[in-house]
């Protein structure tokens, strides 16, 4: 795997504007292609690309209205990015974000609404935890499917996603459902204003819990022991086993680790923005961590600018739909390229010219084994 | 053969390349004339690999020329090197282990038939090859089901297939039996009396003297000199290699053995097909004394040592170590123990590639004082110690925080060895201990196992290297078949009477 020599490899070694260019030449490059590409598409349709771009940095970072528009939306998409990345670091693909984050949303909807009188100190807190413990229990099953009888955490995830998405519709349909009189669509009770996170100014709270979790995530693989051993199980599973290792026990943790963070964006949408859960209102947030993680190189700090990227085209393709008039789903088709160019990085590589390091491009022939 | 007055098929001139803080070839002029074996002899990092990666096209010199049968090219890639007749075996195999010997030699250069695949034409071409060259192989046959010598040949296959008269083995003979060694030489030696080039990349010193023509050495980055097998010998070979003169006698007093350390009694494991590999070995070693364990690869050597590392099942039997039954204790548990272990198979159990060399360096026991607080890494001494063990185990790389991939093969296994002797020890488990070490290395090596068994440490050590046991050991047991056949003191144990013994005849 490349990016993770080039990231791993040379940590303290000198040359670290090379190595920052060397780990961001990819996704920038992406997007600046897929970027072109979106113009293209535009300019076919007749639209004018510069004025649709102007529109949608406008949308985005136009006023500080726009600003908290664009945080809102990125902030999910830090926490199923870090949850992406968070279990790739372990080499575990997890498709299950979206269903953690569903789970972890109605969950944190239910003790918001369920419980009256609590001061907003507690209610508040225990709200995000429940929401993140839902997730994290979620995220563990496929954890303890994987260990135990082999199944492929690719496939689980993917089917638990279809768990998760008909059981908050039943959920919100059914013993949880919103009984206001005249209320006909599926949804919980608005949640009390005790559990709620608000917002300073523009700004929802649920960004700042959001950089604290990267923070917390980076911290958790690079200084600790248990990242030590998540990020040994990742790289070489058999050198993971002979360093006595744990592996079963770590890749249940990678995942319900990686489940918490999605639950926890759950939550946060829930709790921050949404104020009960509403079926469709949470859609692909999960599905969009895959891109940001990606995109952020699956490291955590890279998942954040990258998440405000992807945060940005969504707040601002309502603008851009109004004042450019071209359809807002433009910014999705944008977004899938993002997507195919930074998982094809060669494409990209070969566009910039830059060659992957000659040492990992050919690891197989240095001699004895390598 | 008259070397001499052949052809140059392939030279360099000025080659120079460098890697981050390394100078991994420096100026080097290289001549290599039709029909000769030339051996590439040189240190751990010396630069063999990375200059035979430039003439395969996969590194690029920073300076210098390459000539092909009288022609400069550049080469940009090993597509570019195939077309000129250069071919390269790796030493880890290049074979997708599910397809057949003939899938895998039409790879990436298929026959077709339309839109179908000639399979046959491909088979009638392998088989004509094998016959050309005596590389006896089922064109048929699965390659995951074939030895490991057997795929070896196969790969040099694949190079003729595509037409190379310019062949380079590097260090082809680490993982190979003596009599797939053996065998290898022959095939060498028929392909050369066709007009194939070979360069040939070793440690053994025994096998320069046995096949090459020539022998060019490296140093450094640098070619420090041309040396004729025919008046060389063994010493002067490992002089001009490292620049001093290297003991290759291991030179040790009398064992003092004590109380046994690891005691085996009946132990059954399994191999990865499921199939019975070791079948009812028993074996004592005690304190202070070496034990080697000779024999044939394949008759269950690595079954043997995975299990006693906790790294395989146990079907049946038992294991003690230090008076504890470790049958089925986890590896951790068994390290803590006070059991060292060198690996057979250093990149997949030894090293994280991507890791630095520091993090490799404790990678048994970064959770223990002082390298973890709790649950925070102390990377600072991590780092502190790393450099320190770089440093006494000579270790070639520009510095502690290089990833282990960038390392030369040998560097890669000083630090696995690094790792596990810088711990405190009742029992070092030694799999094939110096694969793929220069000369000087070994020599270290042997003397650090020989000062731990000084120092009390029971020593288990496998290898594939007679020469290697014979030198060390105590003590020899012989595996055969999954059991230990015989056990000898050193002085009954003549090579004579091992090498009967491996083969399975009762001596
Ligand atoms: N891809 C790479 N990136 C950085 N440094 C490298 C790379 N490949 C080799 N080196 C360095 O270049 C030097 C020469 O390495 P090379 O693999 O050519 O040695 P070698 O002579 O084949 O040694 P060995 O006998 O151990 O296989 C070493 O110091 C090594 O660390
Ligand atoms: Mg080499």
């Amino acid at each position: 795997m490349s990016e993770q020599s080039v990231e791993e490899g040379n940590g303290r070694s000198s040359s670290w504007l090379r190595r920052i260019w060397n780990t961001t030449s990819v996704p920038v490059g992406a997007v600046l292609l897929a970027a072109l590409i979106g113009a293209a598409i535009l300019a076919i349709s007749g639209a004018n690309p510069l004025d649709a771009y102007a529109a949608l940095i406008k949308g985005s970072f136009g006023d500080s209205a726009a600003v908290g528009r664009t945080l809102e939306k990125a902030t999910p998409l830090i926490f199923s990015g870090l949850a992406v990345a968070f279990a790739f670091k372990a080499g575990l693909f997890n498709i299950g974000a979206q269903g953690q984050l569903l789970v972890g949303a109605i969950v944190a909807a239910y003790v918001g609404f369920s419980i009256e009188g609590l001061p907003a100190i507690i209610h508040a807190p225990l709200a995000l935890i429940a929401g993140a413990a839902a997730g994290a229990i979620y995220g563990a099953f496929p954890g303890a499917l994987k260990t135990y009888t082999g199944a492929n955490e690719v496939i689980t995830t993917i089917m638990l996603n279809y768990v998760a998405i008909n059981l908050t519709d039943y959920l919100a349909d059914g013993p949880w459902k919103d009984t206001t009189p005249g209320n006909v669509v599926a949804r919980t009770p608005k949640i009390f204003d005790s559990a709620a996170i608000p917002f300073v100014g523009d700004i929802p709270i649920g960004f700042f819990i959001a950089l604290l979790m990267a923070v917390i995530t980076w911290w958790l693989l690079y200084k600790t022991t248990i990242g030590f051993e998540i990020r040994t199980v990742g790289l070489n599973p058999h050198a993971a086993k002979y360093a006595g290792i744990k592996v079963a026990f770590t890749v249940i943790l990678t995942m319900t680790l990686s489940g918490l963070l999605a639950g926890m964006g759950g939550s946060i949408e829930t709790q921050g923005i949404v104020g009960r859960y509403q079926p469709g209102f949470n859609a692909n947030l999960g599905f969009d961590g895959i891109t940001v993680a990606l995109l952020g190189k699956t490291h955590p700090f890279g998942v954040i600018p990258a998440a405000l990227l992807i945060g940005a085209m969504k707040a601002g393709s309502s603008q851009m739909q109004f004042s450019a008039d071209v359809a807002k789903e433009i910014t999705d088709v944008i977004m899938a390229f993002i997507l195919f160019f930074v998982a094809a990085d060669m494409i990209i590589r070969w566009i910039l010219r830059t060659r992957a390091a000659e040492g990992e491009k050919i690891t197989l022939s240095t001699g004895w084994g390598k | 053969m008259i070397i001499k007055d052949a052809p140059i098929v392939l030279e360099t001139k000025g080659m120079t390349k460098r890697f981050p803080g390394v100078l991994a070839n420096d100026h080097v002029d290289l001549k290599l004339h039709k029909g000769e074996i030339l051996a590439l002899l040189g240190e751990n990092g010396a630069g063999k690999s990375t200059l035979m990666n430039m003439i395969y096209g996969l590194y690029h010199p920073d300076e210098g020329e390459i000539w092909i049968k009288g022609e400069k090219v550049r080469l940009n890639d090993p597509g570019d090197a195939i077309a000129r007749g250069v071919g390269m075996v790796h030493q880890h195999f290049q074979l997708v282990p599910v397809m057949t010997v003939a899938e895998n030699v039409m790879l990436g250069a298929e026959i077709t038939r339309g839109l179908y695949l000639d399979q046959r034409t491909a088979v009638t071409k392998v088989h004509e090859l094998s016959m050309q060259y005596g590389l006896e192989v089922d064109p048929t046959a699965v390659i995951e089901d074939l030895p490991v010598g057997t795929q070896q040949r196969v790969e040099i296959i694949k190079a003729l297939y595509r037409n190379a008269d310019i062949l380079i083995l590097d260090e082809p003979t680490a993982v190979l039996t003596p009599q797939e060694a053996h065998e290898l030489f022959r095939i060498m030696n028929d392909l050369t009396e066709q007009g194939v080039s070979i360069i040939f990349i070793t440690h053994k010193l025994k096998e320069v003297l046995a096949v090459a023509d020539r022998v060019g050495v490296l140093r450094g980055g640098k070619y420090v000199g041309t040396a004729d097998p025919k008046t060389a010998t063994e010493a002067s070979l490992a002089e001009l290699m490292v620049g001093r003169k290297v003991i290759l006698q291991v030179d040790k007093a009398k064992a003092q053995p004590g109380e046994p350390v690891l005691k085996v009694s009946d132990l059954v494991v399994k191999d990865d097909r499921d199939q019975i590999a070791v079948d009812g070995l028993s074996l004592e070693v005690h304190a202070g004394e070496i034990l080697g364990v000779a024999g044939v690869q394949g008759n269950g050597q690595r079954e043997f040592v995975e299990a006693l590392t906790g790294l395989r099942p146990v079907v049946s039997g038992k294991a003690v170590i230090a008076g504890q039954d470790i049958t089925h204790a986890p590896p951790r548990t068994i390290t803590e123990l006070g059991v060292a272990h060198i690996p057979e198979d250093r990149e997949k159990h030894g090293l994280v590639m991507p890791y630095t060399l520091a993090d490799n360096m404790v990678l048994n026991r970064y959770y223990q004082k002082p390298y973890a607080n709790g649950i925070i890494l102390n990377q600072e001494k991590i780092d502190q110690d790393g450099a320190a063990l770089v440093e006494k185990y000579d270790v070639r790389t520009p510095s502690v925080y290089t990833p282990a991939s960038s390392l030369s093969g040998g560097n890669k296994q000083k630090v696995i060895v690094a790792r596990e002797f810088s711990r405190e020890m009742k029992l070092l488990i030694a799999n094939q201990p110096t694969r793929g070490i220069d000369v000087g290395s070994i020599e270290f090596i042997h003397n650090q196992i020989v000062a731990q068994r000084d120092e009390g440490v029971a020593v288990l050590l496998v290898s594939a290297e007679l020469d290697e046991v014979l030198g060390l050991a105590d003590r020899v047991a012989v595996i055969f078949d999954g059991r230990i056949v015989k056990t000898l003191s050193i002085a009954e144990a003549t090579r004579e009477r091992v090498g009967l013994l491996m083969a399975g005849s009762d001596a």
